[in-house]
């Protein structure tokens, strides 16, 4: 809500200065956002009168007036197109500085002497209109500084109001705030019915009367519209954020402004029948004074007459029926409108006007006869005409009703934390309009003004204490509260630590939108389609990630075009799984890996990570979690097939580990090897309590062992026949290496094993090896066709 | 004996000209050893008197320690030599870069997150979570924002379909929390949530952490220390921090926070609004079976990006999620 402080001194007028009043403004909740003074400096500036126009010798566009500045008359040469004799225009004197240190002097305009400039409204910073001169009424004294002429020592305030200060949306509405802060009192305009001088009365039926509880319409005859709004007027409206149109639409915009009851007024000659307030029929259309055409739903509240749509109630009239120069006879409408019903409205036909804004938020339900008054006088006092009598539909049954509310003391103080003196209470009550309709010692009971529609319970009476008391001059205090000691899984690691093991390995974390690009998700997760957000930000964030890869590889893409070539990246956050009625939201742990294994130096080499590094990694963050993650070969259409583990915890399936499939690769248009892991971060940080085994005093034996197998046989294979064979105490087992060459034969491989064996209680001897030994040896040469290498 | 001197004279020009341990070894056993040549001199005191033979010993041994003390003098030197010479040959350039991995970096707006948790962590709040993908009820109608309500307007939401949506806050986790337990709560929950706008100072995800403190006996000047407090530890700076009255739906008395930034033009104080906070709404109380006469309960929510920046200095939002390595690198 913008405002003129002008305007509201008028209304309430404290001893302070602008600053300290927009302060208290804020502090009481109704937040400035700033200001701006309602002209652009400027000195020299006078009321000039235009006494002759005469075409310029040398140039089509230009002409030649002779200029009264009140003491003499001088030549000045002005392009604009509405420059005509009698005219009175701000006139800029030889001397004048224009905002934007624009500095007039005597000039010659082709060959023609100019002594100032004629002004319009935008070369003296009063709005952006450099249309044509700026017309000033014809009694504008001239010679007088046009600061003082149009009161230009003010400012434009700018109030941010939270949407349950409704009734701060109007002059009236602060005033009464800014009394309530100042203990300073606010004069009401002088408010008196106007007498009807015929007898036309509208016809109003109110068929909806739940959504309109009341209806006032007045017909007034004979109005003048096209005479101009008074400056004054204009100003203000101005000075407001509102542009001046036409006498009968600024006197409403006025009203509104100043009393905070959005208004209506219809051409008569256009209306049929008379006024019905019903909800739109299916498939009806109107054409709004936008120009556009909007088919109504049903569930809107219209204002018709006996043939058509006129207007969506409380949103914006239709064009129709609006009101234009030639309107002779108009209806004036005021209402209340439910908010309830009116929420959204507005939304829903993509419009947010001043009117629905209000009455979203709730206008005052008292003040409809109030304003049409207000407005009929001004309307008179401007346009002529005459009115006639107020016809008024209310429904009692749907109108709200004052509410009384009761504080009682020691809930205040509890909620507030400190006692407020009984005085302090009622004073501030009363002032904010809360009539005390019933006082015990330790309690109070008001009754709520028809403008307050949002106090209706006791917090919200102690909120109004508490914020004209002050929040600042509230006490601090620190909360006490129960020092119980809360469990902790030992067994369940953080994700902290996860994070944290991850930063150790070199990894970058990263934190990518949620929703992701619909396309590459479609090439990473083929299988799975992301649930779709119904108004997407754009078309690459429109549906919600099946995998954190989406995002991981884009933030790749992004840092590999920035000549980043060694990447490592991990993320933690949820994924977006539909399954049947549910939709799974998952926490997941992801990472992708290119570049370098190491950062590149002179000890370091220059070898790129592969495979075996990240499953290096995941392996040790499983042993920091306490997991036996088990790699498995598999399948995965974003990775190659060849180089690919799916991970599981027992039976449970936790995640992938793979190299970039290069197709994929080739789509998503990214370099490199690029490694990719994601896990289901809850199975993998449950690990256990660590639980003390004897240490043996006994020798370890080791011994080694190299077997020729085909390449189609897995390590996990020979792990798993070497385990079932070795006995119950094998310790440990390693490969030391593994090789692939000529010498073996195609499809060979040999593999070099460790084997380690203890006895808890007693030295184990060397025959007993030597059958564990054995059984080993017979068992992979017989269950996997190994042979032993010499 | 003028023999004994001269092989002394000899031993020890021998030694001095030792240029190995094994050229010293090999002197000590020429003239030390069993059959080594000052040894042998012991021979020669069978032929002379008992009352030469003690002197003449005596002379064939000093003879000895002589020899053998130049011997280890020279041994030690020449050992000394081997280090020394080992040590040279060892030298490296200790200005060269280590070997091994760097070191990678978390987040800045984790990093916060870790540091407000610890925060609240150490006076007793427990961390909760819940889904990011909300329902109308949890996200809006609990939290006392029902269908109609013009707050709706001030979120911008992202809905799936009319009754589900991306959260728009973390209060949901409030809601959440208290339908699971009973009070007394002492809780925050920090998570992403979503509105649906982008620009320089908006990003369509951002973070937010959402605090809730229910107790039987609890008031506005608890939440006022607990902000304040929070405010100063989180900058570690003596802050001034005001409040003012604002309006959220689940909050009443409710108000918006405000901390020192340096100075207007004219000197007076330059406010930042960081947070919001207020005392729990008895409508949300009622949605989770609270009793609003028996308990009370403030609650605050702030937004993570935005204390981020003020504490690191960053100066664009949208860098958070570019997730541009040279920006991350500056958070190790």
């Amino acid at each position: 809500m913008k405002f003129s402080e002008k305007w509201l001194r008028e209304w309430v007028n404290p001893a302070i200065g602008s600053q300290e009043l927009m302060d208290q403004i804020t502090m009481a909740g109704l937040e400035v956002d700033g200001f701006e003074p309602v002209a652009g400096g400027f000195t020299g500036v006078v009321v000039g009168e235009v006494r002759s126009v005469a075409p310029h010798p040398d140039a089509d566009k230009l002409r030649v007036c002779q200029v009264s500045d009140g003491d003499e008359t001088v030549a000045v040469v002005c392009g604009a197109p509405n420059v005509r004799e009698g005219l009175r225009v701000p006139f800029a004197t030889v001397g004048a500085v224009l905002p934007g240190d624009f500095r007039i002097k005597k000039a010659k305009l082709r060959g023609q002497p100019s002594n100032g400039m004629l002004c319009s409204e935008s070369e003296l910073g009063l709005s952006d209109d450099h249309a044509g001169l700026m017309e000033l009424p014809a009694d504008a004294p001239v010679g007088e500084a046009i600061d003082r002429y149009l009161g230009l020592d003010d400012i434009t305030i700018d109030v941010d109001l939270t949407p349950n200060r409704a009734d701060c949306l109007s002059l009236r509405g602060l005033a009464r705030e800014v009394g309530v802060l100042t203990g300073e009192s606010v004069r009401e305009p002088e408010l008196s019915p106007v007498l009807a001088s015929h007898d036309e009365r509208p016809s109003v039926a109110v068929e909806a009367p739940a959504a309109c509880p009341r209806y006032l319409g007045r017909i007034i005859r004979n109005v003048d519209l096209s005479v101009a709004t008074p400056l004054w007027m204009v100003e203000k409206l101005r000075r407001s954020g509102v542009r001046s149109i036409d006498p009968a639409v600024d006197i409403t915009n006025y009203v509104m402004l100043e009393l905070g009851q959005p208004l209506h007024a219809f051409d008569r000659a256009e209306i049929e029948g008379g006024i019905v307030v019903r909800m739109a029929k299916p498939d009806e259309e109107l054409v709004l004074l936008d120009g556009q055409t909007v088919k109504l739903t049903p569930d809107t509240l219209v204002i018709a007459d006996h043939a058509k749509p006129l207007a969506i109630a409380g949103v914006m009239g239709g064009e129709h029926s609006g009101v234009t120069g030639k309107t002779r006879d108009l209806i004036l409408e005021s209402a209340w409108f439910e908010p309830v019903a009116m929420a959204g409205k507005a939304r829903e036909y993509g419009l947010h006007t001043d009117a629905s804004h209000r009455f979203e938020r709730g206008v005052d339900y008292e003040l409809a006869r109030t304003a049409m008054e207000r407005a009929t006088a001004l309307l008179l006092a401007i346009t002529g005409g005459e009115a006639g009598e107020v016809v008024e539909v209310a429904s009692d049954e749907h109108l709200p009703r004052a509410e009384q509310v009761t504080l009682r003391a020691d809930r205040l103080n509890a909620v507030l934390g400190m006692t407020i003196d009984a005085a302090r209470v009622e004073d501030i009550l009363t002032r904010l309009g809360l009539h005390i309709v019933d006082q015990t010692g330790d309690r109070w009971t008001v009754r709520v003004p028809s403008y307050r529609p949002d106090i209706s319970i006791e917090e919200d009476l102690i909120e109004e204490v508490g914020r004209i008391y002050g929040y600042n001059n509230l006490p601090v205090t620190e909360p006490v509260g129960s020092l119980a000691l809360r469990p902790v899984k030992e067994a369940e690691r953080p994700v902290s630590a996860v994070r944290n093991f991850f930063v150790s390995c070199g990894y970058q974390e990263a934190i990518t939108y949620s929703f992701v690009d619909p396309k590459v998700q479609e090439v990473l997760d083929p299988e799975r389609e992301g649930i779709a957000l119904a108004n997407p930000i754009s078309a690459d964030l429109a549906v919600m990630r099946t995998t954190l890869w989406s995002g991981l590889v884009k933030t790749l893409e992004y840092n590999q075009r920035r000549q980043q070539p060694r990447i490592r990246l991990f993320e933690t956050g949820l994924r977006f799984v539909r399954s049947g009625d549910r939709i799974d939201q998952e926490p997941m742990l992801a990472g992708v890996v290119t570049g370098g294994q190491l950062p590149e130096n002179w000890a370091n080499g220059r070898r790129d990570a592969d495979f075996f590094d990240v499953k290096g990694e995941l392996e040790s963050l499983f042993s920091l979690l306490g997991v036996e993650v088990r790699f498995a070969a598999g399948q995965h259409p974003a990775l190659h097939p060849g180089q690919t583990a799916q991970l599981f915890l027992g039976d449970q399936a936790v995640g992938w580990l793979g190299a970039m499939h290069p197709q994929v690769q080739k789509k998503l248009d990214v370099d490199g090897t690029i490694l990719m892991f994601e896990l289901f971060l809850n199975p993998i940080v449950s690990g256990y309590v660590p639980n003390f085994k004897e240490i043996s005093k006994y020798p370890e034996v080791r011994r080694d062992l190299a077997i020729i197998i085909g390449n189609e046989i897995a390590f996990a294979d020979v792990d798993r026949v070497v385990r079932n064979n070795a006995g119950e105490r094998l310790t440990a087992l390693r490969a030391f290496d593994v090789y692939e060459g000529e010498k073996l034969g195609e499809g060979k491989r040999s593999l070099a094993l460790s084997l380690f064996w203890q006895h808890p209680e007693r030295t184990l001897n060397d025959d007993e090896v030597h059958e564990f030994f054995d059984r080993v040896i017979n068992a992979l040469q017989k269950e996997l066709g190994a042979t032993l290498r010499s | 004996m003028e023999n004994l001197e001269q092989l002394v004279q000899d031993g020890l020009t021998a030694v001095k000209n030792a240029e190995s341990l094994q050229a010293l070894d090999q002197i000590r056993v020429e003239y030390l050893g069993k059959k080594g040549v000052i040894t042998q001199q012991a021979k020669t005191l069978g032929k002379l008197s008992a009352e030469e033979r003690p002197a003449a010993g005596q002379k064939i041994n000093e003879a000895k320690g002589q020899v053998e003390q130049a011997i280890n003098a020279r041994r030690a030197s020449l050992e000394e030599a081997v280090i020394a010479d080992r040590l040279a040959r060892e030298s490296i350039d200790v200005t060269l870069p280590g070997r091994g991995q760097d070191l990678g970096g978390l987040h800045p707006v984790t990093r916060t997150l870790q540091r407000i948790e610890q925060f609240f962590g150490n006076a007793g709040y427990t961390v909760e979570q819940g889904p990011e993908i909300e329902d109308d009820y949890h996200n809006f109608e609990a939290l006392n924002i029902p269908g109609h309500h013009p707050a709706r307007a001030m979120h911008d939401t992202f809905y799936f379909n009319p009754g589900t949506l991306l959260r728009t806050h973390t209060s949901p986790v409030q809601i959440r929390t208290m339908e699971a337990g009973e009070p007394p709560f002492r809780m925050i929950c920090p998570g992403r949530v979503y509105r649906c706008d982008s620009d320089m100072t908006h990003t369509p995800m951002f973070h937010q952490v959402e605090g809730l403190l229910v107790e039987k006996d609890v008031s506005f000047a608890d939440l006022k220390s607990t902000v304040e407090e929070f405010l100063r530890v989180f900058f570690e700076r003596d802050l001034q921090v005001r409040f003012r009255p604002s309006y959220f739906p689940f909050t009443e008395p409710s108000a918006e926070v405000d901390i020192e930034w340096g100075r207007e033009e004219d000197g007076s104080i330059k406010w930042l609004e960081v947070m919001g906070c207020g005392m729990v709404h008895p409508r949300v109380f009622e949605h989770c079976g609270i009793d609003a006469e028996q308990y009370r309960g403030f609650a605050f929510g702030l937004g993570v990006e935005r204390l981020a920046m003020l504490r690191y200095g960053v100066n664009d939002l949208r860098m958070f999620f570019d997730n541009d390595l040279r920006f991350l690198r500056q958070f190790r």
